[in-house]
């Protein structure tokens, strides 16, 4: 198991180099943009991944949590407190060094909060709200679960077509860059931007991100913790008999796919420079969903796989104008034919090749079913 | 160790527990036995808090647990097991078994996150213990096979390894001799008894009569919810009331 | 506020509140007979009024409507037979996973076939501007439309499900699907059945609305989660509690434009969905014990 993580891991990054200087050779490096964007998603569908297949918990409503991160983000680093500034919270903010002086497209000053303070409270903030509306909505179960977080996910939609501060139907532009890291000596700053110089370099800080998540995410399920919602996704109440909290470990793990989402909501942000209100619609929820789905619930690298692969596709315009209609085939497909996603597929099938009298693993596929028939 | 004093469980109209009262003694095995359908299954689950109880209290170690969650009874020291085997889909043998270690570690969720050195000796130290009790039961070498893929009674004996990494000073088994053949039978209770030199108090549900008379200390009989009667293996086999309700009124003769 | 200004309100909350019952009575009949609970519900409505605004030009409104009815319920049977029947025992994820991708096809192929652009059929009686009056207040024609059109659906299921034959086959296999099965009942049938069922009053439904509130490919996943609360509010499975809920909640959430801005209305039926789930998820009228019982 630890070997197969480090190889992994090992594989992502040189695929990642690969990618790179592959666009390099070619002249093909437009490909990056698209690129970096899917893997902010990735990152987004990881952390879901996490909580579906580990947890056993779905959520249709993880768009929310991606638009709490980017608005928030977005909204701070943008609406000017120039006019405020002798209220105490923005002096507060100033004295302590959270906010920058800037300037608007037309040359007018602006007084906007730091990116990395931004960050920060989009993040505390998703948190916070899965904390809040986790609690009592994990206690549902089934079309319940799935009910409510549909409903969380259209408040949260609602609420910004609805509301100027966040740019009602228009959405939040002017977004600016957010520097990761600034200048150190001779060594560069490390921006987040869309940026055309900085495109590699934002290639690479995306799919940082992702694989610094993905080795997170692997740990996690290693340890003890992760131990406990895997025991608790195959039988709650053998899990509970063995002592596990699992309404706070469900808790814990919902919190945590907010911060990935909300995550990849401020860094996808600050690099598109703006975000709309479709990020937080019903039909990204449910696109996350479905690549959780294809990549096969309980098959962590599928899911990276098919979240990057998949999302770059889509913003590459493959599926035209049928993206959703993709989408929604593509839910339906896999949960009639592969519910353990294609990649689960394609091993099996091998399999039965290799071993044409089945080697026993068609029965435990059997169990398998029929253990998770009744209970989630 | 264990009390329970007038408890009452009531499914609507069905009065599935009815003014049960019992003890159980430190150290001892306890069998409870009835007729299908006696409310067997579901005082384990009111013990273990999977149900709560309508009225009256049970007390573990002197501590009243009738209000208590699943987990918060494994943490006061009480173990169980499942009729029908319930063990962890797409974990190994092994991993179940650390599973069971939960209470006795504890690294969190942000250490795990981080993978934290100080929690690799900790691993470590799971791991063995674990592989110690499949090693006792005699399954060390499923160790990394998927559990849900394993025999029945192999899947059985997992299931009790996972309960006894919990160190529990209370062991509840439900049923462990369903579905097992006579030689498997016969390991189970040499298994039980050694559990009990252990130290662990052991209370088990059971059909198998040869089982329950064979290991246990004192005997509880429930019919339709109620105590019927309470005693050692001997007398209770002697009781008539026992034997009209397990052979029928008329033709406990003719049978 | 004003007597007049109430019973205007009121009106507006019993129309739409017919809408969302009747879209709660389609998750129930789903639901009685599978267990599965049917986000592809709205989308009924949808399809009933894109298509029988699409017959309109060919033929006269009564059949119009009675072909958007029978398409629709073929639609709904074809989604049972490809996509439900031939499933063994899936887990409530899985069909929870399909029928929100049933309903995004669904969705998508009318955003293709009829675009985005809104649609009504033309009132079925006078116009926008005829009124009846009553008193001083004054409501469309098509509000008695609505209401009678559902309160006929109501009265017409209960007879099915009572009277008929069929229809307690149905609850017979609503109550236990392997009793039903050995009594000779076709269960995967009756599915199907259900299916159809629940697409007829659906896209009926559709029809009538169509005049008031307009039709558009996106309006399925609103009425889906409204009709879903209401379906809850009144206990799932429960058809009289889902008529007294919807009325509720139409009447709710019209009397909620006083008080909050209308951009907001439709967070108003959710917040009640997730208080609902919260409080008490076995309905206003069921009792607890029996929900624990269901398979949730």
């Amino acid at each position: 198991m630890k070997k197969r993580k480090h190889l992994g891991i090992v594989g992502l990054c040189l695929l990642v180099v690969g990618i790179h200087l592959y666009t390099a050779q070619t002249g093909t490096q437009f490909y990056l943009t698209q690129l970096t964007m899917a893997a902010y998603y990735g990152l987004l569908v990881i952390g879901l991944g996490v909580l579906m297949g580990y947890a056993g918990q779905i959520s249709i409503g993880h768009a929310g949590f991606f638009a709490i991160g980017g608005y928030l983000s977005a909204a701070l680093t943008t609406h000017n407190l120039l006019p405020f500034q002798d209220r105490p919270l923005v002096e507060l903010l100033d004295n302590l060094g959270l906010l920058q002086p800037s300037v608007d497209l037309y040359g007018g000053a602006l007084l906007t909060v730091v990116p990395w303070a931004a960050c920060l409270f989009a993040m505390c903030m998703a948190a916070l709200i899965a904390l809040i509306i986790g609690i009592p909505v994990l206690k549902l179960k089934g079309h319940y679960l799935a009910m409510a977080t549909l409903g969380f996910g259209m408040i949260i939609y609602r609420i910004l077509l609805a509301t100027p501060y966040f740019g009602a139907a228009d959405g939040i532009s002017g977004v600016p860059a957010f520097t990761l890291v600034p200048a150190i000596g001779s060594f560069e700053p490390i921006v987040v931007s869309g940026a055309f110089g900085l495109r590699v370099m934002n290639f690479y800080l995306a799919f940082g991100f992702l694989i610094i998540g993905m080795i997170l995410l692997l740990n996690l399920i290693d340890s003890r913790s992760g131990r406990a919602l895997r025991s608790l996704h195959g039988s709650g109440e053998a899990a509970e008999a063995s002592g596990i909290d699992t309404a706070g470990f469900k808790l814990r793990v919902f919190v945590l796919s907010a911060v990935y989402a909300a995550l990849a909501g401020v860094m996808l942000t600050h690099y598109n420079g703006g975000i709309g209100p479709s990020e937080a619609s019903v039909m990204k929820s449910v696109r996350y969903v479905a690549l959780v789905a294809v990549g096969g619930m309980t098959n962590l690298w599928g899911i990276l796989i098919m979240g990057v692969g998949l999302t770059f596709l889509s913003l590459r315009g493959v599926f035209g104008v049928y993206d959703d209609a993709v989408f929604g085939m593509i839910l339906i497909l896999v949960m009639l034919f592969a519910p353990n996603g294609i990649l689960s597929l394609r091993i099996q099938s091998v399999l039965h090749r290799l071993f044409p009298r089945g080697s026993g693993n068609e029965p435990m596929e059997k169990q398998h079913r029929s253990a998770e028939s009744p209970g989630s | 160790m264990l009390e329970l004093k007038s408890v009452n469980k009531k499914f609507g109209g069905l009065h599935a527990v009815n003014d049960v009262s019992f003890r159980v003694e430190p150290g001892c095995i306890k069998a409870v036995i009835g007729p299908n359908g006696a409310g067997k299954t579901t005082l384990f689950n009111l013990i273990t808090g999977n149900l709560p109880v309508t009225s009256g209290t049970i007390s573990f170690e002197g501590q009243e647990i009738q209000n208590t969650k699943p987990h918060q009874a494994a943490a006061l020291g009480m173990a169980r097991t499942f009729q029908n085997v319930k063990l962890f889909h797409g974990m190994t043998a092994l991993e179940c078994v650390m599973v069971g270690r939960h209470l006795r570690s504890r690294a969190g969720f942000i250490s795990g996150l981080f993978n934290l050195p100080w929690t690799w000796k900790e691993e470590r130290a799971i791991r063995a213990a674990s592989m110690e009790l499949l090693d006792m039961l005699q399954i060390a070498e499923f160790a990394g096979v998927e559990a849900t893929s394993l025999s029945f009674g192999q899947q059985r004996a997992v299931e009790m390894a996972r309960a006894l990494a919990l160190e529990p000073r209370l062991l509840l088994l439900d049923e462990p001799a369903a579905g097992l053949n006579i030689y498997e039978t016969a390991e189970i209770a040499r298994l039980i008894r050694r559990i009990r030199d252990m130290g662990i108090t052991v209370v088990l549900v059971e059909h198998d009569m040869s089982l329950v008379m064979d290991i246990s200390d004192e005997v509880v009989v429930l019919s339709f919810g109620r105590k019927l009667a309470e005693d050692s293996p001997l007398n209770i086999q002697q009781n008539e009331e026992v034997i009209k309700i397990y052979l029928g009124e008329d033709d406990a003769f003719a049978q | 506020m004003s007597l007049d200004l109430f019973f205007q309100y009121l009106f507006a909350g019993i129309t739409y509140g017919s809408i969302y019952a009747i879209v709660a009575i389609g998750f129930n009949i789903i639901y009685n007979t599978t267990g599965i609970i049917n986000f592809a519900q709205g989308e009924f409505v949808m399809l009933g009024g894109m298509i029988s605004i699409s017959l309109l030009p060919f033929m006269p409104l009564p059949l119009a409507i009675a072909g958007a009815v029978a398409i629709t319920m073929v639609i709904g049977a074809l989604m049972e037979i490809c996509f439900i029947r031939w499933l063994e025992s899936p887990s409530v994820l899985r069909m929870i996973i399909i029928t929100i991708g049933i309903s995004i096809l669904l969705r998508e192929s009318a955003l293709h076939i009829w675009g985005e652009s809104i649609r009504s059929l033309p009132y079925f009686y006078g116009n926008e501007i005829s009124a009846f009056t009553i008193g001083s207040v004054r409501f469309s024609p098509q509000v008695l439309w609505v209401i009678i059109a559902c309160g006929l659906m109501v009265i017409a299921l209960s007879i099915f499900f009572k009277m008929t034959p069929v229809g307690r086959e149905m609850r017979a296999c609503a109550a236990n699907r392997t009793a039903a099965l050995l009594c000779g009942i076709s269960t995967r049938n009756m599915v199907t059945l259900s299916f159809m069922l629940s697409a007829g009053i659906g896209a009926l439904a559709g029809c009538v609305m169509s005049p008031i509130t307009y039709t558009q490919y996106d309006i399925g996943t609103t009425l889906a989660i409204k009709g879903f609360t209401v379906a809850i509010l009144g206990g799932l499975g429960n058809y009289p509690g889902a008529v007294a809920a919807g009325i509720l909640l139409g009447t709710l959430e019209a009397f909620s434009i006083s008080v909050v801005p209308l951009a907001f209305q439709d967070a108003v039926a959710i917040t009640i969905l997730l208080l609902i789930l919260f409080i008490r998820p076995h309905g206003l009228f069921g009792s607890s014990e029996a929900a624990r019982l269901k398979d949730f």
